[in-house]
């Protein structure tokens, strides 16, 4: 690099390139791994101080710590990784990041050119592989390309439908010397523009729709969170404006506040009993930034069976693709729903919906997330009760890991405002939580970052507490700990004759003693009344803490709508509380 | 109650739902970047969405723009048909999906050489066969003929299955390539 200062300041190494590019795209944080691949940009992140590199422990939390640095900032997230394992442990990330709709970019060392094929040391095809989870990847074999591709690379990922990338780079690629261009509209490919402003014909026909309704709802998804800050307001402008009821899907939470007056819950398998009521009874539907996810839907054609339906998305391949809708708008959410609006307010009156919201109101009156109250044992549904009133008056932020706790997490926590909620929804990856609260806590240093998370999932990624100590990142890991694979043990308790296959978590380790082996804290809780103070002692810790919440060990999550039913034949908890399970549960007892 | 009648019902929490509706076959030209693993792309949407493949031709058409044409020929119920062209559509290097047999408008023309072997009147009967259907004969021995077949893929299959008792031997088709009727472009 340094022989070629003389004369024109363009012409530099790959690695150089590298975090030239990375400057140039404002990126203030990577999350990466070393190895023999990528030692040249290493060397590079080395000589400057302007990108700040969080080493991790394994390559996946950098994918999901790059995750969640993403969805709590808008901005994407960057990882660097070495070829072969390196690489090959970035998948689980970046399948999650294309379910998700994350942008990421992944910038993967590969063997220099002149050995592809070989079956060198740490070789694998990372294109090949990266193909089916990434929105688009590149293998780079000459140096002057890399500039123009590392910027196509952060086009791609940030705009349209967001989405993982991967810039897979030989090692000679790094070491040699090309020309830097800045970023330019020309280094797109011409195939690519997504489409962001709606179809006016069709924005008319949707206004019209939601103008004549009775019984109309929104159902919206992570999409609006994606458009940004604009689509939010504008979704909470339209909610105001038609006074139509909203639920969201569980990446769209925060969108609209759960404390605001037209909200129904979450929707779907886990969803609360007037959100699925409603979207199971409703004769318009304004689908916004969503995709009719089976979890969402639960059986196709039951789903609102006489409703007509408005579907918004940037992605024209989620229109059709598991539910038919009447109206669809291929568009960017902010960009429709500004349009929207604007034709609302000019030509359209509000729907009358005085008689829906009685029927609603009836719905909610079955209060479908009770729990019976327990002072001998702590319910997960009133820890994260708690949880949530300790600290929502905190700039608090919450990630979890799958499962049971979760859902629990999604119906308890009310979340205000987007970018606060950060969980694995499409591709549900147990070990998500922890690693993507190290990315929102590096995003955001002074906040309150919880990882809601269960006793199996959290030893999927425990090693990061390692990097959250060294980067002094005071994550709270809040484990909901009842001793099972919960959500799997509930599925087989009702769907698989209650045999406990490999579900009960034997051998778990002393979490109090696993937090300080780290050198952070461990906090143990067994009793509802030591609850609130034990959070609130938490909170005021300045250090990664493990905070191990024993829990009911059978409780199971509900409202659920069973298999082959519709919305509204869900299974609400009066129905199947503790005691229901527990009785069917005879022979499995002696594990408890 | 939910935790006892678990015997009779499936092991999912959702419904799996297998569609009826009857398939379709369409054929699509998809204009795309001549770079570096396109090919790869396009088959594995097919193989990792488990959308069929009937037939697929692919050869760059414009070298100074580096482009190629893929003739994708595959079949699924109108749904999956407009999945398929929304999925292509949306990949970086894909230019433009058409759907030929929705223009209603697009001739398919496919190549086939056909191997023959065989002495006497099963020898001439191919080659007069040969000759109704204006296939060429582009090798001979005393013993075998190959002839090249034009046509669209049903006088093909047709011609195949007339020299299969007359000594068929072997087959290479090229599949289909697909191109609109008219003065306008893709």
């Amino acid at each position: 690099m340094s022989q070629n200062k003389t004369h024109d300041p363009n012409q530099m190494t790959g690695a150089a390139m590298v975090v030239r590019a990375l400057k140039d795209h404002g990126v203030e944080h990577l999350f990466g791994y070393p190895g023999g691949a990528v030692l040249p940009i290493y060397d590079e992140i080395f000589q400057q101080d302007d990108v700040q590199h969080i080493l991790v422990r394994h390559e996946q939390g950098a994918g999901h710590a790059a995750e969640g640095y993403a969805r709590s900032t808008g901005r994407p997230g960057v990882v660097l990784v070495t070829s072969g394992p390196g690489a090959t442990n970035m998948v689980t990330a970046l399948t999650d990041a294309l379910m998700d709709s994350i942008p990421l970019v992944c910038i993967t060392g590969q063997v220099p050119t002149h050995l592809i094929g070989n079956d060198a040391f740490q070789e694998c095809d990372t294109v090949g592989i990266t193909r089916p989870c990434t929105k688009h990847n590149w293998l780079v074999r000459d140096v002057n390309d890399l500039a123009k591709i590392l910027h196509e690379a952060f086009y791609v990922a940030t705009t349209g439908r967001p989405g993982p990338v991967v810039v897979d780079i030989p090692k000679d690629v790094q070491f040699a010397t090309g020309t830097y261009t800045q970023p330019r509209k020309s280094d797109v490919h011409i195939s690519y523009s997504p489409r962001v402003k709606g179809d006016a014909h069709q924005i008319r026909k949707a206004v019209a729709l939601l103008a004549s309704a009775k019984r109309p709802v929104i159902y919206s998804g992570g999409g609006v969170v994606n458009s940004g800050p604009e689509a939010t307001r504008l979704l909470r402008e339209l909610v105001a404006a038609t006074d139509v009821p909203i639920t969201t899907t569980l990446m769209g939470l925060g969108t609209y506040p759960a404390s605001g007056k037209n909200w129904l819950g979450m929707l779907g398998m886990h969803g609360t009993y007037e959100a699925n009521m409603t979207m199971h009874d409703c004769d318009v539907m304004l689908c916004i930034g969503a995709r009719f996810d089976d979890r969402v839907t639960g059986r196709p054609d039951a789903f609102s069976p006489n409703s007509k339906k408005i579907h918004i998305d940037i992605d024209p391949s989620s229109i059709n693709k598991n539910i038919r809708v009447d109206v669809p708008i291929i568009g960017d959410v902010a960009n429709v729903l500004g349009d929207i609006l604007h034709v609302f307010k000019a030509e359209a009156k509000k729907p009358d919906t005085k008689a829906w919201w009685a029927q609603i109101n009836k719905w909610r009156a079955r209060n479908s997330l009770a729990f019976k109250k327990n002072d001998d044992v702590i319910l997960p549904q009133y820890a994260i009760q708690r949880l949530y009133d300790l600290t929502k008056n905190h700039d608090t932020y919450i990630t979890t890991e799958v499962g049971q706790h979760q859902m629990w997490a999604a119906q308890f926590y009310g979340f205000e405002q987007p970018h606060r909620w950060m969980t694995s929804g499409g591709l549900g990856t147990m070990g998500y939580g922890f690693p993507a609260a190290i990315g929102v806590q590096v995003a955001h240093p002074g906040s309150l970052v919880i990882d809601i998370a269960g006793d199996a999932s959290i030893q999927m990624m425990l090693q990061e507490m390692s990097t959250a100590v060294q980067f002094d990142l005071p994550i709270k890991i809040f484990i909901l700990n009842n001793q099972y694979m919960g959500m799997v043990r509930q599925w087989q308790q009702l769907l698989h004759g209650n045999r406990l296959s490999h579900s009960y978590s034997e051998a778990l380790p002393d979490f109090v003693k696993l937090a300080e082996a780290y050198g952070g804290v461990g906090m143990q809780v067994i009793k509802p009344n030591d609850l609130d103070g034990a959070i609130e002692e938490m909170i005021k810790v300045r250090k990664p803490v493990i905070f191990d919440c024993r829990v009911a060990t059978l409780e199971n999550c509900f409202p659920m709508i069973p298999s082959g039913k519709a919305h509204n034949e869900m299974l609400l908890p009066a129905e199947a509380n503790d005691e229901a399970t527990a009785a069917a549960f005879a022979g499995g007892k002696a594990l408890v | 109650m939910v935790a006892n009648d678990t015997t009779e019902q499936p092991a999912s929490a959702y419904f799996i739902e297998e569609r009826h509706d009857p398939n379709e076959t369409h054929t699509l030209s998809v204009l795309v970047q001549n770079e570096p693993g396109v090919l790869a792309r396009v088959i594995g949407l097919f193989s990792g969405r488990g959308y069929n493949i009937e037939s697929l031709t692919v050869s760059e058409t414009e070298h100074h723009k580096h482009m190629s044409r893929i003739t994708i020929v595959t079949t699924g119920t109108p749904m999956v048909i407009q999945q398929i062209k929304h999925q292509l559509d949306r990949m970086v290097p894909v230019y433009k999906v058409v759907d030929m047999t929705l223009t209603g408008r697009s001739i398919e023309r496919e190549l086939a050489m056909v191997k023959v072997k065989g002495v006497g009147d099963p020898r001439i009967e191919a080659l007069r066969l040969a000759e109704a259907f204006r296939a060429r004969v582009i090798d001979a021995t005393i013993e075998s003929f190959v002839f090249e077949i034009t046509g669209n893929p049903d006088k093909v299959d047709q011609f195949v299955a007339l020299m299969l008792p007359l000594g068929l031997i072997e087959v290479s088709r090229t599949g289909v390539a697909a191109i609109g009727r008219g003065p306008e472009g893709m």
